[in-house]
């Protein structure tokens, strides 16, 4: 057997505590993963060993630790399939990537009114209001695709709603609600036919699926280390090379210079260009850490279990009466992600009856309240999976939500 | 440990709601929502409490506690009415070491197992903040401004 699910398992030691006097169910890696040891070890040793500040210094911490910083650039590069570590910025998460692209991009198209952003229903809020602030400062329109009932992107509308007058295009890639895996190929041809860039919010599938940004089709990409076995406090912005190159800052201060006067400043090249500060260097190697353990398994391996434990799902949650699937049926174009109501009981009330046995769910609108908004309901439950959710955890969650309705029935 | 939150008293206010949909006239009218899980609830009450009016949409924590507000304050002279919100936004903030008194707060009393999660507390306290802000519209003071930690 290639992926041993239990092997990995022992890996991550926050399975061996209990939640509320059960073993711990983790289904809400769509919100934060678990690390591995491997991850913490790296992390550990990086403080406790090499510790200084990368960059800036010519004695030999500062070496090794800028030696281990850029390493892991060089590794998150080589992850995604970029042309060359240069094209992978550092920031603190997804958000923070997208709001500089909004900003940057923004300013780099000199967007007016006239000028169209474009975006999706089902968009994060951090996919949705940075573009919702570039259009409140520029006076650029912001327009959107819908959703279809069975939780795909309606792209009936493609040619009407991307036209010559639309500078960006911004999209997610996975939905965190939905689980639907959006084919952006059309997309990205009509973005690429009338000029527009094409953004694609990638938190939720560079952690679950292989990509490589050299056969995407987008422009730039953004995703978030605490979503895939990293530590918080690190993300990515990748962009295309010739592009990041024409961008201008988006945060000003140490690292990100090439020259200071009193009157003036000019840019140090990208990536250092968006770094400013001194950069989450412990998270960033953690990062790196992160991506050679899903190396070492796969991420084909990974994407394959996932989907194994997915199909499970679907089939163990259709089979229970009163639950409804919000997203796709199947799991084609689809991940391991499945958000779904319970007849008569509130998400709160769900959560709070499965928490009591162990088993870790998200409620609430999964801050994509347009989400809840377009299938009419104020709030869903979601049960998200990892390399390391077994078919155990799935008959634990089924049996939660027979106690569900045991208590409100 | 469920059994402190979802006491049967809860389960049966959130089942059959009392005094739930709004009514007019009314003096004052607030609308609140939790926006970590988009809760939200409409108040609307008179000037001398006769008529406290209600309708949201929650969890089961928050719905009864709205029908609880309706039974315990609705008719009540303005002091008294007070006198029972603080009673019951100090039971709530707690954390559970409060022993509530059944005389001031009736089925409120069934809340004291929400104390002890705090991420229910802000549930729970939803229609009583609610219910302040459409009375200060409405002309009445109801007690002192609570914090609200959750
Ligand atoms: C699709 C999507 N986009 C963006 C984000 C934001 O990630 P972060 O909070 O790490 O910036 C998330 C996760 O919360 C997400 O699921």
């Amino acid at each position: 057997m290639s992926f041993d699910v239990e092997q990995v398992r022992k890996d991550f030691p926050i399975f061996e505590r209990e939640v509320n006097g059960h073993p711990l169910v983790y289904l809400d890696s769509a919100n934060t993963s678990q690390k591995p040891v491997q991850v913490l070890d790296v992390m550990r040793a990086h403080q406790e060993r090499y510790n200084g500040n990368v960059s800036r210094s010519v004695h030999t911490l500062g070496t090794e630790s800028t030696e281990a910083y850029e390493g892991a650039r060089a590794r998150i590069a080589a992850f995604i399939g970029a042309a060359s570590p240069d094209e992978v910025v550092f920031t603190k998460n997804s958000t923070e990537a997208l709001n500089l692209v909004a900003h940057s991009a923004g300013q780099h198209l000199r967007l007016g009114p006239g000028d169209e952003v474009v975006v999706s229903e089902m968009e994060h809020h951090s996919n949705l209001v940075p573009w919702q602030l570039l259009c409140e400062r520029t006076g650029a329109t912001l327009r959107w695709f819908g959703i279809t009932d069975e939780g795909r992107l309606d792209e009936s509308g493609l040619d009407e709603l991307i036209t010559s007058r639309t500078k960006i295009v911004s999209l997610v890639h996975m939905s965190n609600v939905l689980g639907t895996i959006n084919d952006i190929s059309a997309i990205s041809a009509r973005a690429r036919e009338v000029g527009a860039l094409l953004v694609l919010d990638c938190s939720q599938s560079v952690p679950h699926l292989p990509i490589n940004v050299a056969e995407l089709g987008a422009d730039l990409i953004a995703f978030t280390g605490h979503k895939m076995v990293g530590p918080t406090g690190i993300g990515v912005l990748w962009g295309r090379y010739d592009l990041l190159a024409q961008l201008p800052p988006f945060l000003g201060g140490g690292s990100m210079i090439e020259t200071v006067t009193m009157t003036g400043t000019t840019y140090a090249a990208p990536p250092a260009r968006f770094e400013a500060g001194t950069p989450p260097i412990t998270q960033a190697i953690g990062l790196g850490a992160a991506v050679d353990y899903l190396t070492g398994l796969g991420m084909e391996a990974i994407h394959q279990h996932e989907q194994a434990i997915t199909a499970y799902a679907l089939d163990a949650l259709t089979s229970i009466k009163g639950v409804r699937i919000f997203g796709p049926a199947t799991t084609e174009g689809r991940g391991g992600t499945v958000s779904f109501g319970v007849d008569g009981v509130h998400p709160h009330d769900v959560g709070q009856i499965l928490d009591a046995l162990g088993v870790e769910v998200r409620v609430g609108h999964h801050c994509a309240r347009p989400v809840c908004s377009r299938f009419s309901v104020p709030a869903m439950t979601r049960a998200s999976f990892y390399l390391y959710t077994t078919t155990d955890e799935i008959d634990a969650l089924a049996r939660g939500l027979d106690q569900v309705r045991k208590v409100f029935g | 440990m469920l059994d402190g939150l979802y006491q049967e008293i809860i389960l049966d206010h959130y089942k059959n709601p009392h005094g739930k949909g709004l009514r007019d006239p009314f003096d004052g009218e607030a609308h609140h929502v939790n926006p970590t899980c988009g809760d939200e609830i409409t108040v609307r009450v008179n000037s001398d409490l006769s008529e406290i009016s209600y309708d949201g949409l929650g969890c089961s924590i928050s719905q009864a506690s709205a029908s609880v507000l309706h039974e315990l304050l609705q008719g009540r002279d303005a002091a008294t009415a007070s006198e029972i919100h603080q009673a019951f936004v100090d039971l709530m903030q707690s954390r559970g070491q409060i022993e509530p008194d059944e005389e001031v707060l009736g089925d409120g009393i069934a809340f004291a197992g929400v104390a002890k999660f705090p991420a229910r507390v802000k549930c729970a306290l939803l229609p009583w903040m609610a219910f302040k802000d459409a009375a200060v519209r409405a002309g009445v003071e109801v007690g002192v401004s609570p914090e609200v930690k959750a």
